[in-house]
């Protein structure tokens, strides 16, 4: 039972990061038509910006868990300008160029990795982070590492925020109509243009927010942590639905539940293979992903 | 004796390309400001794309003007801010909002018209927190409709309101759009010549991306040869 539980919000955990990445992914791509390879580089800003900080910027912070509080506060502001510059600069030119703007992602996150690479080095770099978060809890028999719990509320307050700000706002009402059909959006007199540079920062900041939490996972950051999360990010969009922010919060929880059960009880590497699989089952069953929505006219 | 109207809008050699084919092949015709122009033609000749292309939703060559203003390469959401409303062909309401939540999204002025548009269409104001995709499509229709009315426009681009619809409601939106033209001027695809005749002051007819004719509505549909030639349907 307590390995079962210990698995479980493990999990949980991991499938928290997946969904910080993908609600970003499957909104730009719900909005926009937009595969963007580039996210990595997000997560990536988001984990060095908040280690840099940590040690450079506040280091005459004495408290612990305000340092912390204070670097990954700079990340998220980091990792969603940079998301935003990303869209005015690389991806606006290329609006309706489906192929160039994959092709500029790509580079994008090869030539990233490379430059972190050049300026920081190939090693993983250690993050600082309040002891507490590598305490455990006992629940039930099973020590839950407490990052996890920390994990998984963050990925529920982001949940709860980006709903809200869906179902709220003006520009969220603009996102949820721009994602069934861009054209009819600008046919009523928005400029659908400012939406998409908003989506991308805040696609920005969530997969920033999973970068200084894979940061607090692993107790490392490095070069390719973005690169090797979007994998999986992807494949939660893709079982999720593109476009709905529910349907990646379900499909994160399995892929996370999936890899980690799977990982354990069969042999080690298998939950990947496993995940995989699943996607192929869910494209056969359902083309569209558990909650996708036909993507409308995109002109 | 003849009252000069205005010209609200022109086409002028306009064409538009769609992939390897030549939509439009040099349109030009204007429309005076108020009443409702009609845009006819068999299915597959443009009409369709003529309204796009003034909206710029499609890529085009030629020379539109709203009142004097030159179009150009103005995007799609700025030639609406000069007070031009859509109706299209498919309404394409947004099915997973709400009715309130489409006309929210269409709201432009400071002072949307909610009452005018309650008042046309009652059953929208009763179904506000319902799911635009749950509505019947009559109902879509009157919200696509409502969408436009919403706004103080000077011209309305209305696509085939009354395709797809039972007779009762094809009555309904004729009458619907009866009142839009008091209103503001109107430029109408539409293929229900009963609506045309009821409604329409002026035509224009189409052909394989050309303007073939251009006359009074009304003086068209009694000629029943010359509409069975432009049209392939009777008066």
């Amino acid at each position: 039972m307590s390995t079962w539980l210990l698995l479980t919000i493990t999990g949980l955990g991991l499938g928290a990061m997946y969904f910080l990445i993908a609600s970003g992914l499957s909104l730009i791509y719900g909005l926009m038509g937009v595969l963007n390879f580039a996210h990595g580089a997000f997560i990536t800003v988001g984990a060095y910006s908040t280690w840099w900080t940590e040690a450079h910027l506040f280091s005459g912070v004495h408290s612990t868990v305000l340092r912390f509080l204070l670097a990954a506060l700079m990340g998220l502001v980091v990792g969603g300008v940079f998301a935003a510059l990303v869209e005015l600069i690389l991806i606006r030119p290329l609006y309706n160029r489906h192929i160039e703007q994959v092709l500029v992602t790509v580079g994008l996150s090869i030539a990233f990795v490379a430059l972190v690479q050049g300026i920081w080095g190939t090693d993983a770099k250690a993050f600082v982070v309040p002891p507490w978060l590598h305490d455990t809890t006992t629940v039930a028999g099973a020590h839950i590492p407490n990052d996890r719990w920390v994990e998984i509320a963050t990925a529920a307050v982001v949940l709860g925020l980006l709903q809200l700000f869906l179902r709220r706002t003006r520009y969220g009402l603009i996102i949820r109509a721009g994602v069934e059909n861009r054209a009819m959006v600008q046919a009523l007199g928005i400029d659908v243009r400012k939406a998409f540079t908003l989506v991308f920062a805040v696609g920005g900041i969530a997969a920033a927010v999973a970068g200084v939490l894979s940061g607090v996972y692993f107790n490392v950051v490095g070069p390719d942590d973005g690169t090797s999360l979007l994998i999986f990010a992807f494949i939660v969009v893709v079982i999720g639905g593109l476009g709905s922010i529910g349907g990646s919060a379900v499909a994160a929880v399995v892929v996370g539940l999936t890899q980690q059960y799977t990982n354990y009880y069969a042999s080690s590497g298998v939950g990947d293979m496993v995940v995989v699989l699943l996607l192929g089952l869910v494209l056969l069953a359902r083309p569209r992903g558990l909650a996708g929505a036909v993507i409308g006219a995109r002109a | 004796m003849a009252v000069a109207t205005r010209t609200l809008l022109s086409l002028r050699d306009v064409h538009v390309h769609l992939g390897q084919s030549h939509v439009l092949q040099g349109v030009t015709f204007d429309v005076p400001e108020g009443g409702v122009t009609a845009l006819l033609g068999r299915n597959g000749v443009g009409k369709t794309t003529t309204l796009r292309a003034i909206l710029g939703l499609v890529g085009r060559r030629g020379s539109v003007t709203l009142d004097g203003e030159a179009l150009g390469s103005l995007p799609t959401h700025r030639i609406v801010q000069r007070r031009v409303g859509y109706v299209p062909e498919d309404r394409d309401v947004f099915t997973g909002l709400t009715v309130a939540e489409n006309l929210r999204l269409a709201e432009r002025d400071e002072e949307p018209r909610y009452d005018l548009v309650y008042e046309l269409f009652p059953d929208l104001e009763q179904r506000s927190a319902q799911r635009a995709g749950t509505l019947s499509g009559g109902q879509q229709q009157m919200l696509a409709i409502a969408r436009a009315l919403l706004n103080d426009n000077r011209l309305l681009l209305v696509d085939e309101p009354t395709k797809g619809l039972a007779p009762a409601l094809v009555a309904e939106v004729a009458h619907v759009l009866e009142r839009l033209s008091e209103l503001t001027t109107v430029l109408l695809v539409e293929q229900n010549l009963g609506v045309v005749r009821r409604i329409a002051h002026d035509a224009v007819v189409l052909d394989q991306g050309r303007v073939v004719h251009r006359s009074d509505a009304k003086e068209l549909l009694e000629q029943p040869e010359l509409v069975r030639r432009l049209l392939s349907v009777g008066a």
